[in-house]
């Protein structure tokens, strides 16, 4: 057992760290009141290299373990969950995605672009009736012959504007049920993509998601990944390690509230003492404290298993579900501890709290997490 | 034609300064160090030179006078995108020893331009630049604020009471560079993180230096009394406060 | 033996600072007897450079000849090692400013004297020389002994009074044998006119992020002009383009040392505090009662800086032609 981080992810973190403090956090709020994407910092983010953090750097990569990656992640959360979720979606599923499970030749024709975030990822499973029941995909990619006819419409798609490589999930063979389902590579600009309105959210407000309408999109063969009715499997596996970046993510977003909950504690004060000093408030801090404390070393050991390449399947559905809950936790308690200046947007932990309620719900909401531990645990 | 950049390793400028029970040497409990801040900008703007030189910069090399803990700061150094590393294997007793040490590397590797920044962040002493070139006996440019190399002509700004200066130099020379030189210190890639490893570090043994100075004892400064608040809507106060009270208008 | 100090000028008028290093080089002198000698580069007349007598230099060592006007650091090095021979210094004399910084190093190693910068008081001992000088931004002191027989210091601004101690001086003109072969050649000059240099000004008056826009800046620029104070900025000013960087005073700004410096909207982050803690009072400004400045000044308004600077602004013009 080693518990160090090694120089390079220490460097990592701190790298992600110094860029949050100095180019998301001016304009943050601003973002988040106007939905604002993050032109300027996507582009210097890919120039340094955060979107082809674990990719192989034969394809343009960095070549980086998954621990640095979720250091990475969570650096950037504390400040901008939104940004975040951009970086996430883009290395777990899609760059993952055709790096691990795509041949040879979908590698090299896609993952030069998204490692260097020439184009951005958007991972297309949810659907109007499918969120967490994944199953009963009603998109059809129709086969072709040479191509799949792609018909139908996805939900709650993060970067579905500003994303330029699409994996779409879809049902090929109805009849089959999920065995029938395949995954695709697929251009955002193809004929027949249009996109619905931006989705008014509740936080994560300067992340572009939308709902995207699929009619009668041409998708070449050599397009799908892995083999026929591979889909439903792929996004499961894709879903194991994505949890681990919205776990970071979470606990990105939590650690910043706590930050600022801690900070204000020391200043205000009330009864004639900085209020930290009043067991009612320093209790809370003890209690944040323990469960940051806790879903940091859940997800370290997730991308440890993930890094040795070992299962992880269980211990991400654990961190995903108790980074999610103990953020929503913690960004409330935050929240209470600045009293009325934590209801204001100027204080950003009112932002935070509502980032945070989104990790309980996407890829996977902490329901469905609880499936899956329950039923790895009852299994047999 | 080779750039050298003088950096030391310095604890994050939001470190809680303490000190031993003698209060003689810092406590280095939990610190966690950093480049000097200016150093970090000259090495930036030496990178910037060295990729707009169009091969006339061949290399910027880094070099710190420290322990062997100094080695992951330098490292970062490296990952922001340093060619290699130096570090003369001493303790950074005072500017008069380390400018002596850098001296005696310089001397050896012939670099045509050396950039230190203004001061460090522990000792503030401002002293290391303009010492070292006076070892090499260099011309040396301080508070340089803006530094062009066009063609392998050099043009610097330096900040003087009031205004600027533009000053053109011939290498070799020392350029001692403060605020302004860049926009902001650069982060390092995660490609330059992963390539730092593989960039050479030179180390060396410190040679012999006479010993000037001596740091008896450091201070912490007096705990201050609470400010004093006036009311907004009564300026009058806080003005006869800081006539009759303060003594300063 | 006696005790050098070099004198700085701006366009042939003595700086604030070079007088304090006069005052400073008095206090050391009425110590250990040795006489006050000031360098003085450039052109300043004869009624100005007895202003230094005033503080108690009794030598004046002038030299007007123009091609020593290009503030090259290793010339002017090697002119004040010929005078510190020439005159047997075992003590020089430097402010610690952009001028100062950049020659007493030098002259240091040049000496092999002790370099004692930005001492922030008189000698705590004068044989050996024990110096106490700001470290680690202002967050500790050093208490530091010169081993070598010269030493040269740099003084910081507000590090002695302006006591004064008339004394008969006697200016010369000197022509060194040292030639001023400048490696540098400065090829134009842009100063900052009408305006109140940052470093000399007794009183500053500084604007943060609390003022919101470059546009709020009048209410500031009127404060500064009724207190004939420099005009500063914080860090964040300045990288917003509000402001221009030369205002900006903080840990790596420029460091500044006024007997008042007025915080309006600056939450006081650690290092703006490492750029301002030499100042001898602090009044803060700021609508944030929780702001970390309150906690370094010693006069706090809780109000919005709007509000606040019209009905200051009238105090001040009261209180000036009261």
């Amino acid at each position: 057992m080693n518990f160090e981080l090694t120089e390079e992810q220490l460097m990592i973190k701190q790298a992600a760290r110094d860029f949050a403090v100095r180019e998301l956090l001016p304009d943050v709020l601003e973002r988040d009141a106007k939905c604002i994407y993050p032109e300027r910092q996507i582009k210097m983010l890919a120039e340094l290299g955060f979107f082809g953090i674990m990719v192989d750097p034969k394809y343009g990569g960095g070549g980086m373990d998954s621990i640095s990656y979720v250091l990475a992640l969570e650096e950037i959360a504390k400040i901008d969950a939104a940004t975040a979720v951009i970086i996430a979606v883009h290395n777990s599923l899609t760059a993952y995605g055709i790096e691990h499970y795509g041949n040879e030749e979908q590698k090299q024709k896609f993952l030069p672009a998204l490692a260097s975030g020439e184009k951005i990822g958007a991972f297309l499973l949810s659907e109007p009736e499918a969120g967490s029941d994944a199953t009963s995909q009603k998109t059809i990619a129709e086969d072709k012959g040479d191509h799949y006819l792609i018909n139908g419409t996805k939900n709650w798609i993060t970067s579905a504007d500003h994303g330029g490589t699409y994996i779409v999930i879809a049902q090929t063979y109805p009849d089959k049920k999920h065995k029938g389902i395949n995954a695709f590579i697929v251009d955002r600009n193809s004929p027949g993509i249009t996109l619905g309105p931006h989705e008014d959210k509740m936080g994560m407000r300067s992340s572009d998601t939308h709902s995207v309408m699929f009619t009668d999109v041409k998708v070449p063969k050599e397009n799908r990944i892995g083999e026929d009715g591979f889909g439903f499997s792929f996004a499961m596996k894709l879903l194991d390690g994505g949890r681990i970046g919205i776990a970071a993510q979470a606990i990105g977003i939590a650690g910043g509230a706590f930050d600022l909950a801690l900070k204000y504690s020391k200043e205000r004060k009330a009864f004639g003492t900085e209020i930290c000093n009043h067991q009612a408030i320093a209790f809370k801090l003890a209690d944040m404290a323990v469960k940051l404390e806790n879903g940091r070393n859940l997800i370290l050991k997730c991308a440890w298993l993930k890094d040795q390449g070992k299962s992880y399947s269980i211990e991400s559905a654990m961190a995903k579900q108790y980074c999610a809950d103990s953020a929503m936790e913690i960004t409330t308690e935050a929240v209470q501890i600045h009293g009325g200046y934590g209801y204001v947007k100027e204080y950003h932990v009112e932002r935070l709290m509502r980032e945070a309620k989104v990790t309980q719900i996407y890829e996977g909401t902490s329901e469905i997490q609880k499936i899956v531990i329950s039923r790895a645990l009852l299994k047999d | 034609m080779k750039i050298l950049v003088c950096m030391g390793n310095v604890p994050d400028t939001t470190t809680k300064i303490k000190f031993d029970s003698e209060m003689k040497k810092l406590d280095t409990n939990g610190i966690q160090w950093v480049i000097n801040p200016w150093d970090e900008l000259a090495l930036t703007r030496a990178l910037e030179i060295k990729e707009q030189s169009g091969g006339k910069i061949e290399k910027v090399s880094v070099i710190n006078i420290g322990k062997a803990d100094a080695e992951p700061t330098i490292r970062k150094a490296l990952a922001i995108g340093a060619d290699d590393a130096y570090r003369v294997d001493a303790e950074p007793s005072d500017s008069y020893y380390i400018a002596a040490q850098i001296a005696e590397v310089a001397k050896k590797e012939n670099f045509d331009i050396i950039m230190c920044g203004i001061e460090s962040s522990d000792f503030n002493d401002a002293a290391v630049g303009s010492m070292l070139a006076e070892f090499l006996d260099y011309p040396s440019v301080s508070a340089v604020s803006s530094f062009e190399f066009n063609d392998g002509n050099v043009k610097l700004k330096r900040d003087i009471d009031g205004g600027k200066e533009t000053i053109v130099i011939s290498t070799p020379f020392v350029a001692i560079v403060q605020k302004g030189i860049c926009i902001n210190p650069r982060i390092p890639a995660m490609r330059g993180i992963m390539m730092a490893r593989t960039k050479p570090i030179t180390v060396s043994a410190p040679v012999e230096t006479d010993s000037l100075i001596e740091t008896t004892i450091f201070e912490l400064p007096a705990s201050k009394a609470a400010c004093k608040m006036v009311d907004a809507e009564d300026t009058d106060k806080l003005i006869e406060l800081l006539h009759g009270e303060a003594k300063v208008l | 033996m006696s005790i050098i100090v070099f004198s700085e000028n701006r366009i042939g008028k003595i700086k604030k600072q070079s007088l304090e290093a006069v005052a400073y080089a008095t206090y050391i002198s009425k110590n250990n007897s040795k006489p006050v000698i000031a360098i003085s580069v450039g052109n300043v007349n004869n009624d100005e450079l007895a202003v230094l007598a005033k503080y108690g230099a009794s030598k004046i060592i002038s030299i007007t000849d123009s091609n020593w006007q290009n503030h090259d650091s290793q010339a002017y090095t090697k002119l004040i090692a010929e005078i510190v021979e020439k005159e047997s210094a075992d003590t020089i004399i430097f402010s610690h400013s952009n001028m100062g910084k950049a020659i007493a190093p030098r002259l240091s190693v040049r000496l092999k004297a002790g370099l004692a910068s930005n001492v922030l008081a008189l000698p705590l001992s004068y044989s050996p020389y024990v110096f106490k000088r700001k470290s680690y931004n202002g967050n500790a002191f050093q208490q530091m002994k010169i081993k070598s027989q010269k030493c040269v210091i740099t003084i910081n601004p507000n590090s002695c009074d302006l006591v004064e101690s008339p004394v008969s001086v006697n200016i010369t003109d000197f022509t060194p044998t040292t030639v001023a072969n400048a490696a540098t050649k400065v090829e134009n000059i842009d100063l900052i006119t009408g305006k109140i240099l940052l470093t000399e000004a007794s009183v500053v008056v500084s604007g943060g992020r609390g003022l919101k826009s470059s546009d709020n800046w009048k209410p500031l620029e009127e404060l500064a002009e009724v207190l004939g104070a420099g005009l500063a900025c914080s860090r964040p000013v300045s990288d917003e383009g509000w402001r221009s960087h030369e205002e900006h005073v903080g840990q790596t700004g420029k460091i500044i040392a006024p007997d008042l410096y007025f915080a309006v909207g600056i939450s006081g982050a650690i290092q703006h505090i490492g750029g301002i803690s030499g100042s001898k009072v602090i009044v803060a400004i700021n609508k944030d009662k929780d702001a970390p400045i309150f906690s370094y000044a010693n006069y706090g308004i809780l109000g919005d800086a709007f509000d606040v600077l019209p009905k200051l602004i009238e105090s001040v013009k009261k209180f000036k032609s009261a």
